[in-house]
């Protein structure tokens, strides 16, 4: 079980919370709320170790292109990059409705 | 341990009752008797081995089809009985390995065998009789969910003899990926997974640990200590509630059962808004 | 009927095993009326997993709703399937318990509350053993008490099925909808394969597990209320109108000289075709009268079946 947190820059705000995913086999749950200053925060709860670089490229590309504050939990039960990708942006659309 | 299954229920089940056998037109494996305790007569319950049972899958102290309604028709005979009067105790004497595995039972439904049990002793707390569950040996998964696990007061041996679990230690092992020596280090710190009788005792569940001498060959004065907490049991259940409350609201699940008690509040807080 | 793939109905149908569990649950409430209770954001979640190196579920796979289901107050319950296979832990099964506390609460004060049970469930969460076994009688208690006041339904959609302790939960509930992709038992396939051996139940032969477990087979054997093809409107009519028929004048599991009799009729001496069991006389919520009176007896035919 490893626990990793990553801070972001960021400009906008975000308009309500979303909550997207399942913390099962291969999948992940994506917690999203708004904060009220300048930065996203991201935690990561995982049960697959030894991972931490993979998930800095995914969360590096993922707030390259997103720049809302916001605090982002992510409970993973080994998912592949390409899936906490799909969730996170699924988290955004939630957000957007 | 497993060689002592069903054979700790058979000798208490006399101990206490001072009768052996099953009710006529009953299957041997369910052992019934209405025997005085304290100052109640009180129906007692009690599942053991029949080599000779009609369900191949049931024959080696399982709860199988047969044992299961049996069950539940001598619990509902009682409160049906006791409907206008006094309500006896009713008073089931566990040690069962688990319940049947078989196609034959769940082609029949087990599955409402079991629960047709389960609601006899739940009714029967709910309509006021105090539902006592004793644990002299091995208290399983689905066997003690349908005989045992909906009284009012559980009570257990302080004893190595004893077992409640939700799975036995070798398919449980197997399922969660793990050798047997890992889930028993496992165990030491995540007290639900404990297979000790004495880490259960931590859950709050229990309403008491009793200490006898011997088990499986009791002498009379673990027999007279037996008798007397269970009466004991039995007039406390009767001043409580008749829900399962009191699983919830003792001192140890105050602090292990934390989690449940703040999931209780938060949905009691948000119910109405 | 004709081949499902081609016909128009089944290609216009919504899927409600498709939906996930969050999904479900909202879909049987009238529009806006559902409301989520101990909700992700409320963090509240097993304190057993972590320390085992599994990953928590925020909601710990067990979603609480209340709202009005065609009018008439309900709460819903759903269980998530993926998450642990839907296993119940200390905090899942504590939730489920405290919302059937709370409706039966609400009857004793005159407001009628009924609650849905989206089962889909392998029983008790192995991480959790004793915690999530205590659960299950716990629940099994609580069901017993609500049923007095207000209908329990027992909704078995699939993929997962409902096995393990909770089928107990669903056997004294007061109706059971089924899908034909459901399935319910005590002992899933495997354990039985590895309990009692290959002979006894090859768990790798997928039609001899529907035979024995599908929702089919339970509605023709008189364990299952309602089937129900897999159409989320017709699940949301038919929670409905259970609802509305309130609780029925005796449950399944009360009926204990009834099934007592069946099985002693049974010959154990060799395995059943689970057909065989078709001829027994079908106890059916179709015909169950209202709330305030006794129907006469189990029904004779008047199968609720939807197609």
């Amino acid at each position: 079980m490893e626990q990793f947190e990553f801070n972001y820059p960021a400009k906008h705000k975000v308009p309500k919370r979303a909550h997207v995913g399942v913390a099962g086999s291969g999948d992940l749950e994506v917690l999203l709320e708004p904060k009220d200053d300048n930065t996203a925060s991201v935690r990561i709860r995982t049960s697959v170790d030894g991972f931490k670089n993979t998930w800095k490229a995914v969360l590096d590309r993922f707030f390259g292109q997103y720049d809302r504050a916001v605090h982002i939990e992510i409970n993973d039960a080994g998912a592949t990059p390409g899936a906490v990708f799909l969730r996170l942006q699924q988290a955004v659309e939630a957000t957007e409705v | 341990m497993s060689k002592f299954t069903g054979v700790r229920g058979r000798v208490w089940f006399k101990a206490l009752t001072g009768q052996a056998s099953s009710m006529p037109g009953d299957p041997h494996s369910v052992l019934i008797a209405d025997a005085p305790i304290g100052e109640d007569k009180a129906r007692f319950l009690c599942v053991v081995p029949d080599p000779d049972g009609r369900f191949p899958c049931a024959r080696r102290g399982e709860v199988g089809l047969e044992e299961a309604y049996t069950l539940a028709a001598r619990v509902r005979e009682a409160i049906d009985a006791d409907k206008d009067s006094a309500k006896r105790p009713i008073i089931a004497i566990v040690d069962v390995k688990s319940q049947a595995y078989g196609r034959r039972e769940e082609t029949a439904g087990i599955h409402l065998a079991a629960a047709a049990a389960a609601d006899a002793y739940a009714t029967a707390r709910f309509a006021g009789h105090p539902v006592i569950a004793l644990i002299v040996g091995q208290a399983i998964s689905g066997g003690f969910l349908t005989h045992g696990y909906q009284a009012n007061r559980l009570l257990a041996f302080d004893d190595d003899g004893v077992l409640i679990h939700a799975m036995h230690k070798e398919p449980a092992a197997r399922i969660t990926r793990r050798t047997v020596a890992q889930l028993e280090k496992l165990a030491e710190t995540v007290t639900p997974l404990s297979y000790n009788v004495r880490d259960y005792a931590k859950l709050g569940l229990l309403y008491k640990l009793l200490h006898v001498s011997n088990a499986e060959h009791p002498n009379a004065e673990d027999v007279s200590l037996v008798r007397q907490e269970v009466s004991a049991a039995i007039q406390d259940a009767r001043k409580a509630s008749p829900d399962l409350s009191n699983r919830i609201e003792s001192e140890a699940a105050r602090v292990v059962r934390r989690a449940s008690r703040l999931a209780r509040a938060r949905l009691e807080e948000q119910w109405n808004h | 009927m004709s081949s499902p793939i081609f016909s128009r109905e089944y290609l216009q149908r919504c899927s409600f095993i498709e939906l996930n569990a969050r999904e479900r649950a909202k879909s049987l409430f009238d529009p806006g009326t559902g409301r989520e209770l101990a909700e992700p954001f409320d963090r509240i979640e097993s304190p057993w997993l972590a320390i085992q190196g599994v990953t928590p579920q925020a909601d710990d796979g067990c979603i609480v709703m209340r709202g009005t289901i065609g009018g008439n107050k309900a709460t819903v319950i759903a269980f998530n399937g993926p998450f642990q296979g839907g296993g119940i832990g200390e905090v899942s099964g504590a939730k489920l318990t405290a919302a059937l506390d709370l409706a039966c609460r609400d009857n004793e004060k005159g407001s009628q509350t009924s609650a849905v049970l989206l089962l889909e469930t392998g029983g008790v969460r192995l991480q959790e053993a004793n915690l999530g076994l205590a659960a299950v009688a716990e629940i099994i208690s609580s069901i017993i008490a609500l049923r007095r006041y207000a209908p329990v339904i027992s909704v078995i959609a699939g993929p997962v099925g409902c096995f393990g302790g909770m089928s107990l939960a669903a056997g004294v509930s007061s109706y059971i909808v089924m899908t034909p992709e459901g399935r319910l038992g005590l002992n899933g396939p495997e354990v039985i394969e590895e309990e009692s051996g290959v002979e006894e139940f090859d768990a790798s032969d997928r039609s001899l597990i529907w035979s024995i477990f599908g929702g089919q087979q339970r509605y023709e054997q008189g364990l299952a209320d309602v089937l129900v093809n897999d159409d989320t409107d017709r699940m949301v009519n038919t929670v409905r109108e259970l609802i509305a028929k309130g609780v029925p004048a005796v449950h399944r599991s009360e009926q204990v000289d009834l099934y007592r009799s069946r099985i002693a009729a049974l010959d154990p001496s060799t395995q059943w075709e689970p057909k065989q069991l078709h001829s027994w006389p079908s106890w059916s919520a179709g015909s169950l009268a209202r709330p305030t009176s006794r129907s006469e007896g189990p029904a004779t035919g008047n199968k609720e079946k939807e197609q």
